[in-house]
């Protein structure tokens, strides 16, 4: 479960405050979606609860299962679990894809004192789990990101996320540049990996995702704020009549 | 450390032998030092040492005369400080200029009569790492054979060469690879006709001082038409106390032969600073083929610049005969001060020289390295490839000449040259020299500095690696194009050098 209370954050080298309390409980087990207008603070919310440098947090807290996130470096956060699909992939020049991947999970496994995975078992994993996102065996060879196209990078990252295995799973727009088919094959993806102990925070601004990944609550950010919570139904009300209605609601 | 995570490993690889791959990180893994008894000549250089060293060698009065020529031409030099590096002046009569372990007065018949303690030295060494590195699926390992891939070893210890390995089978192929004192002895005639013909006694300081007193080294001579049937390599050890290492190498490639070379070299700590002045020739003949790999991991001194070895280096291809190739390839990772610049004279027509170079400095370390190649003659072609790495308060200077002479028509040289800069208190130089004299060359040079990307970094540490992993992975990626030069004995031991010796470069 991850709670974050009264979160506020500015930008550490300017004066400019982004979020502004923000209030949010992802249960268990459950897929809450977060929609609102462009910089609102979405993005900004998944860089903070991973770890991202720049940011100063002036007040607020974020628990992942009883631990606090904010105190952990970036890497302890993602071996307790958290796990961020980004807005824009980045690209490592000369690394293979699958170096990366097996460096990652063998990382995680190393920092929660398990056993490193075998080079055999790591094999049948990654091509059983890069088969079900039709991700060939060349992308696999090719350094991370480096040429791919926006969905590829797109795909690439879920299939990070399902050899990774994380309990709580931030989505940061991973349906925005996916072609019809594409966004069916990462809906998928996401359906396959649901279950009672990992939770979802899915990031979106279209109705179309939810379609596929039925959420179970709906968020609506602004202004570095949650300001209207809701079930599926209030997608379908920010798809037909976009954000006027409700910003003025609450205003 | 995870530096052989960032290996693709091949399915069904045992992990027993990936995991014992992985043990062997750490910090500086070879700084620990061998004890064993000494002999010395005493300190200081003087035609009587030079003459001393001669003896040692049992050498014919040719070649103590050859010394002597070259001892009395260094004392009218001056040490050369063009390079951008910086140093305390060396006392050079404050060093020993021959060191030999005491077991190594009767020459041994091979590795059996070697003191067990040197062989336990290189074992730690990690020699030979072949097994390891094709089990554990080193890209290209599965291009050996079934039994696996030989490498023959010379090994040189402080100022001698203590045994070569495999010398019955390379004789078999008449391959010639012996230490050079020894084919100074057997294969005069041959010695005589290469030795200094590539770099002259009187090219720099460092190659004179080095024709003088140089104690030992290797020699290679491939016949015409053979292949050389294994990988040849020289393990270079300074063990002993202020105590110079002064090798020379000699490679002939004659006509239509092939050899790839491996030399790696490790120093024990110690906060004095040692003095390495290498002399490399390299000469190949119509159609022949040498490629030469370095992995430079001397010992580079502690994070205050205390210590560590002054690695000032000539090395020189002449690709004397038509169609003839030279390949360079360098992890230069250690040593406090490096002054190496490998280079290519491409004399005969369609000759082609390569160079491939990784540089990394780290904490207080200064290279200043690069290469030169010089076309001569009618299309010859030239390709660099230099990925200089700077962390700390390190200085890495990239220095290369492309040199296009008249005769040199439709030569063709690409040079690709990029800085990677981890924190800002390190630099990186590009000092290109260019000079075309003739109208149908072409140069073409490209060069990029960059820093390490926090985007990049963040997202490796988000999934799960720690920074350094993180930046190892990254450097590895920025590397790639170096890495995959290198012959697969080495590329492993690369990767994990890159690693470790950027411990401590961020955070
Ligand atoms: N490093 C930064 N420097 C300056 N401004 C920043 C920085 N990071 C975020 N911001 C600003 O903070 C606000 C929130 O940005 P954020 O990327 O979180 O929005 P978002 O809700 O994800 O928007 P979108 O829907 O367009 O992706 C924006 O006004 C953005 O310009
Ligand atoms: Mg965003």
């Amino acid at each position: 479960m991850l709670e974050i209370k009264n979160l506020h954050v500015k930008l550490e080298e300017e004066d400019k405050q982004i979020l502004k309390g923000v209030d949010l409980t992802v249960e268990t087990g459950k897929v809450h979606a977060i929609m609102g207008p462009n910089g609102s603070g979405k993005s900004t919310l998944s860089y903070v609860l991973s770890g991202k440098d720049g940011y100063d947090v002036t007040d607020g807290e974020a628990v992942l299962d009883g631990e606090d996130v904010l105190e952990m470096e970036p890497e302890e956060r993602a071996a307790a679990g958290l796990f961020l699909a980004f807005q824009y992939p980045v690209e490592i020049p000369g690394v293979g894809n699958m170096t990366f991947l097996r460096t990652a999970v063998n990382a995680q496994r190393k920092a929660r004192g398990e056993e490193e995975m075998s080079a055999a078992d790591f094999l049948k994993f990654v091509r059983e789990k890069a088969k079900s996102l039709k991700i060939d065996a060349d992308m696999l060879k090719r350094p991370v990101n480096v040429g791919f196209s926006g969905g590829e990078k797109k795909r690439n990252e879920i299939l990070q996320m399902a050899m990774l295995e994380p309990k709580m799973c931030i989505l940061d727009e991973t349906d925005s540049g996916l072609d019809v088919d594409a966004m069916k094959l990462v809906a998928e993806g996401v359906n396959a990996l649901r279950s009672e102990g990992r939770s979802f925070l899915v990031i979106t601004h279209y109705q179309r995702l939810l379609d596929h990944i039925k959420p179970d609550v709906v968020h609506i950010m602004a202004d570095g704020r949650i300001v209207k919570t809701g079930g599926p139904e209030l997608a379908l009300e920010v798809e037909t009549n976009g954000y006027a209605d409700i910003l003025a609601e609450v205003a | 450390m995870s530096v052989l995570d960032t290996t693709e490993v091949k399915e069904g690889v045992d992990q027993e032998t990936v995991d014992a791959v992985r043990e062997v990180g750490g910090k500086y893994k070879y700084g620990w030092e061998t004890e064993i008894e000494m002999d010395y000549a005493p300190k200081g250089v003087n035609p009587d040492i030079v003459r001393l060293i001669s003896e040692k060698n049992e050498e014919p009065e040719w070649m103590t005369e050859w010394r002597l020529q070259a001892f009395a031409r260094w004392e009218k030099m001056t040490e050369p400080e063009w390079a951008m590096v910086d140093y305390p002046k060396i006392d050079y009569q404050d060093v020993y200029y021959y060191a030999s372990p005491k077991s190594m007065a009767e020459k041994p018949k091979s590795l059996d009569d070697v003191d067990p303690k040197l062989l336990e030295t290189y074992k730690k060494l990690g020699i030979p790492l072949k097994e390891q590195m094709i089990l554990a699926g080193v890209e290209g390992a599965e291009d050996a054979p079934a039994e696996g891939r030989k490498v023959a070893v010379d090994a040189v210890f402080d100022s001698v060469s203590v045994g070569t390995t495999f010398q019955a089978e390379l004789k078999k192929a008449g391959v010639i690879f012996c230490s050079i004192s020894e084919a100074i002895r057997e294969h005069p005639e041959l010695v005589k006709k290469y030795l200094g013909s590539v770099v002259p006694v009187t090219d720099n300081y460092f190659a004179t001082l080095n024709s003088a007193v140089f104690s030992d080294g290797s020699f290679v001579y491939v016949p015409p038409g053979v292949r050389c049937p294994m990988e040849l390599s020289t393990y270079f050890r300074i063990n002993a106390e202020n105590t110079g290492q002064f090798e020379r190498t000699l490679i002939i490639a004659d006509k239509g032969s092939y050899v790839s070379y491996l030399e790696g070299c490790t120093a024990p700590m110690r906060d004095t600073n040692q003095l390495h002045a290498a002399v490399v020739e390299l000469v190949a003949l119509e159609d022949a083929e040498i490629k030469y790999s370095t992995v430079q991991n001397w010992y580079p001194g502690d994070e205050n610049g205390v210590g560590g070895i002054y690695n000032f280096v000539t090395k020189r291809a002449d690709c004397r005969g038509d169609r003839s190739k030279v390949m360079w390839t360098q992890v230069e990772t250690g040593s406090a001060v490096t002054w190496k610049y490998p280079s290519c004279i491409l004399r005969g027509n369609e000759s082609q020289g390569e160079f491939y170079s990784i540089a990394i400095a780290n904490n207080m370390q200064q290279a200043d390295t690069g290469t030169k190649m010089v076309h001569l003659g009618k299309n010859t072609k030239s390709r660099i490839v230099s990925k200089g790495i700077s962390a700390g308060k390190a200085q890495n200077t990239y220095r290369g000449l492309v040199s296009m002479h008249p005769k040199a028509q439709n030569g063709r040289n690409y040079t690709q040259c990029d800085s990677l800069l981890i924190g800002d208190k390190c630099g990186a130089h590009t000092v290109p020299y260019i000079e075309v004299k003739n109208n149908s060359s072409r140069v073409e040079h490209e060069a990029t500095t960059s820093k390490v990307d926090d985007d990049q970094l963040f997202y490796c540490r988000q999934r799960g690696m720690d920074e350094e992993e993180a930046v190892a992975l990254v450097v590895n990626g920025f590397c790639k194009d170096v890495l995959q030069a290198l012959p697969m004995e080495f590329a492993m031991e690369a990767q994990q050098l890159v690693a470790i010796s950027l411990e401590g470069s961020v955070g």
